[in-house]
């Protein structure tokens, strides 16, 4: 089967362990005010691909990604699952090392066909990395113009089902630098089962000239680049919340 | 066995001049990592600053601080020099004091007086008359030889930058042999192969006869110099610091009387570590002591310089000598080659700073261990002064005793070297195959008069044919124009100190190379793949073209047009082996170009891939700047398509990236959390 692709990346080593083979989806619920690939949102547009023809891809340079594998990323993933499953049942075929980049925002704890999908995709998963915007619900309607309940709702059932987890966190200067609410974030990732490791990226602009591009307003005119010597600090915040939370549940 | 090898483990090397052989049975792989390094020295770090110092009053100079004028630079025309003889544990100067650039006629006396004419000096006009007179020089032999045709491709630059006028370069005399053997030995077996030598006085033979007692009067006088900084290389080193310095002073005679185009040093580092662990292990030196010796050692190596002209450094981009030593790499057996002393090379750039020169060069494997793997990396995130090659391509074909000269030419250390060639223009090639041999730039018949294309849209299938006869005759010119200069080269200005250092019967692959190799598959992809219509001047000369719809570009993993790269690779290599070779040499062609890319640009008009007249070529075997689309891995695939068997003597990628996009320097990526949370 085919599915809506943005674009590939041959050379990915910021997404997942490794060097990696980046397929980027084209489609995204979320409006993320650091969005820097606001071109993938749109259901629209984008190519159709088949899971043969992306494998055929990964194959062809299988030597580049020693240690690394597939990391499908977007726009969001999970909006397309069925073809996410199968690319991943090939993958598995192959012996490719999978990862899912998502914000977590299809996640429905209630819906049952969903969750069935879910546990299958799963199953042939490695490694998701889920970047949780903010950990405040209010907040994160205002900066993601969607609520957080299903997302930390995943969180929790990728760690009861065992699933290798890494957390993203954007640091945006003003928005998502609060101290109280990194500690809680922290405090809730901490809790999570099978937390492999904590990615915590600086807020950048680069994805400023998309927008022009696009024609649409910059939503964080005004805001500076987060400074990358800060974000160790900030970090470090994120990083007490998780000991914390651990002290607890050792007690 | 020897008292100088007490402790070495016998063998093969024993009884015959085979440095593989000791290393073989010496070595000792180290598969741990860099913790065991020391920093450098008090006097290293005077030392470095008085290097450093002498550097500012160079730049400041101009680019040159002292020059030679009155003395011919030989093995021992000049007595030492120092920076602190007090202070420096190797020692060894190209002339009586650093820095100084030593007189090197025999490649050409122009050469050599322009070189020193445009940095504000004169050559003395007794040396400029005897060799305008009494002694010929490469250079003169060379042209007294070339044809016409020769003359015009030259000024035309379909070949170009040819070692008509200049030192070749490029071979590797095996230095380690002075520290194994001491230099009586060596001689002793010239002597033996001067007499096994064809009693029949073919032209062969007796210039056999000649080099070989060329190369023993290069093994005395290399005696002699040593002698005079008070060292005794007679003998076998009895220890690392005897060993380096033998070795050094192996490569130091090499460069005093041969300004190359690249004078490589090979692969020193784990054969010096068979010393150095016997060193150890009998308390001889410690590891700050050793690691003193290495700095010195590299610190020599950093101050090589030669008298060159400006427009020398244009082609070059600079003043390189390229000191490669090549690193690490597998063995035939398996083992891996890296030693402590491997990682002592690459510590000199944390001790001495980084720096271009020498060029270390890691010959890469999977199978390198982990713990080299990862100094490699750290080293050159830190330095950028690490360059890689691929060890497992080239050990197929050189087994595991081969070093790098100038930056990818592979050969068997003291048993194979290279006849220089330079390259081929391609781009302008293909330029010439649509104008029927008449040049676009200068709009002169400098090739064959073959019929042009004709009407308004290119068709790939005649524009191809056209070419690839265009490419057979300048094969041959360039073939035969290089079998002149290394002719030539042979007679005027023979590397006798090299060739000391090789056996009797060396292979010699006779280089050749090509430039705008991506603009010419990118030309004819667009031939094939899009519309492009032929633009003419007033005299019918096509200067442009119009190119209307897309095509596959290399670089890009694209069959479509990577394959045309590798069809025309072959077919010039093909073209180039159908030719006579001096001194049979096995043909090879490189694709390689990392600097003068920029040169062959300015003298080639306009493209049919949309590349406009002037522009720079991309360097080496380099997709087209900016063509690229599909990331890095679909860039390099592009280029490993390209056949090694057609390109033996190298295929150069050179590959910029933003730290940032190589991944992040935390752990985030170690994928253990427990890490960060237990700072």
């Amino acid at each position: 089967m085919s599915g809506r692709i943005h674009s590939l990346e041959s050379f990915g080593t910021v997404d997942g362990p490794g060097v990696r083979f980046v397929v980027f989806v084209q489609g995204c619920p979320m409006r993320c005010a650091y969005c820097h690939n606001p071109d993938t949102w749109s259901t629209e547009g984008g190519k159709q691909m088949e899971v043969s023809e992306i494998i055929d891809e990964f194959e062809r340079n299988r030597s580049f990604y020693k240690g690394g594998g597939i990391t499908v990323t977007g726009g969001e993933p999970l909006l397309q699952i069925d073809f996410l499953t199968e690319l991943f049942t090939e993958a598995k075929k192959h012996d490719i090392h999978t990862c899912i980049d998502t914000s977590g925002i299809v996640f429905k704890p209630q819906n049952e066909a969903l969750i069935a999908k879910l546990d299958a995709l799963m199953e042939l998963t490695d490694l998701v990395m889920l970047d949780i915007k903010h950990i405040d619900p209010e907040e994160h309607k205002k900066l993601t113009k969607q609520p957080n309940d299903g997302i930390l709702a995943f969180a929790e059932y990728l760690s009861d089902r065992g699933v290798d987890i890494w957390i993203r966190h954007v640091v945006v200067p003003t928005i998502t630098d609060n101290d109280d609410y990194l500690f809680k974030l922290g405090y809730f990732i901490g809790g999570l089962k099978t937390l492999k490791a904590l990615d915590v990226l600086p807020y950048h602009t680069m994805g400023k000239p998309k927008y022009e591009k696009l024609g649409l307003p910059y939503p964080l005119e005004g805001i500076e680049p987060m400074d990358k010597n800060k974000v160790v600090e900030k970090k470090q915040m994120i990083l007490n919340g998780i000991k914390e939370k651990r002290k607890e549940l050792k007690q | 066995m020897r008292p100088e090898w007490k402790d070495f483990v016998g063998g093969k090397w024993e009884s015959e001049i085979n440095v593989r052989d000791f290393i073989q049975k010496n070595y000792h792989p180290y598969d741990g990592d860099d913790t065991f390094l020391a920093g450098p020295t008090q006097n290293t770090k005077d030392l470095w600053a008085q290097v450093l110092d002498l550097q500012k009053q160079e730049r400041e100079a101009g680019g040159v601080l002292d020059m030679d004028t009155k003395v011919i630079s030989t093995i021992t025309s000049h007595g030492p020099g120092y920076l602190n003889k007090d202070k420096e544990t190797i020692v060894g100067f190209q002339t009586d004091k650093p820095f100084k650039r030593s007189l090197q006629p025999y490649g050409g006396i122009r050469m050599a007086e322009k070189a020193c004419s445009d940095n504000g000096y004169e050559v003395d006009p007794e040396i400029s008359e005897f060799f305008s007179t009494h002694r010929k020089t490469h250079n003169a032999g060379v042209f007294d030889a070339y044809n016409q045709e020769m003359r015009t491709c030259r000024s035309a630059h379909i070949i170009t930058g040819l070692p008509d006028a200049y030192g070749r370069g490029r071979i590797i005399g095996d230095y380690r042999r002075i520290a194994l053997y001491g230099i009586d030995r060596l001689i002793e077996d010239k002597q033996e192969q001067k007499d096994s030598t064809g009693r029949v006085m073919t032209d062969d033979v007796i210039r056999l006869r000649e080099e070989i007692s060329e190369q023993m009067t290069a093994l005395k006088m290399m005696k002699e110099m040593a002698a005079s900084y008070g060292c005794d290389i007679s003998k076998p080193a009895t220890n690392v610091q005897e060993a380096i310095q033998a070795t050094y002073f192996g490569y130091l005679c090499a460069v005093k009387e041969q300004n190359g185009a690249a004078m490589s040093l090979g692969r020193t580092s784990t054969f010096l570590d068979c010393f150095a662990e016997r060193d150890l292990a009998n308390g001889t030196f410690t590891e700050e002591q050793i690691q003193e010796f290495v700095d010195h050692f590299i610190m020599k190596l950093r101050c090589i310089k030669f008298a060159r002209t400006p427009e020398y450094n244009q082609i070059f981009a600079g003043d390189p000598v390229w000191v490669t030593e090549s690193l690490g790499g597998v063995g035939v057996d398996g083992r891996h080659m890296v030693s402590k002393m491997s990682f002592r090379y690459l510590n000199t750039l944390n001790n001495l700073g980084p720096s271009p020169e020498p060029n270390l060069t890691v010959l890469w494997s999977t199978r390198l261990p982990e713990g080299w793997k990862k100094f490699c990396a750290k080293m050159s995130i830190k330095t950028s002064s690490i360059q890689y090659e691929n060890d497992d391509l080239m050990r197929v074909t050189h087994g595991d005793d081969y070093g790098i000269a100038c930056c990818v030419s592979s050969m068997v250390i003291g048993k194979e070297m290279q006849f220089f060639g330079a390259r081929a223009n391609l781009a302008k090639c293909l330029l010439y195959a649509l104008n029927g041999g008449v040049d676009e730039v200068s709009k002169k018949q400098v090739g064959p008069k073959y019929r042009p294309v004709e009407g308004d849209v290119l068709d790939y299938d005649d524009v191809m044919s056209k070419f690839i006869d265009m490419m057979e005759w300048q094969a041959d010119v360039y073939v035969n124009t290089l079998n002149i200069i290394h002719y030539m080269h042979d007679k005027y200005c023979y590397e006798r100190a090299q060739m000391a250092l090789h056996d009797r019967d060396v292979k010699r692959y006779f280089a050749t190379g090509v430039a705008g190799l991506s603009i010419v598959a990118d030309s004819l992809s667009a031939i094939k793949y899009a519309k492009v219509e032929a633009i003419r001047d007033e005299d019918g000369v096509i200067v442009d073209f119009k190119t209307t719809g897309e095509f596959p570009k290399y670089g890009n993993d694209d069959d479509r047009v990577d394959l045309i790269a590798q069809e025309i690779v072959h077919k010039f290599m093909t073209a180039v082996r159908r030719h006579h070779t001096y001194r049979n040499g096995v043909p090879t062609t490189s694709i390689l170009t990392i600097t003068s890319n920029v040169t062959y640009g300015k003298a080639t008009g306009n493209t049919p891939d949309g590349r406009k007249k002037g522009q720079p070529f991309a360097p080496g075997a380099n997709p087209m700047h900016g063509r690229d689309t599909h990331g890095a891995v679909a860039s390099l695939a592009s280029v490993a398509k390209l056949p090694f068997k057609d390109a033996q003597d190298g295929i150069s990628n050179t590959f910029s990236i933003i730290p940032g996009a190589l991944g992040k320097d935390d752990q985030v990526f170690a994928g253990d959390i427990e890490l960060d949370l237990s700072k």
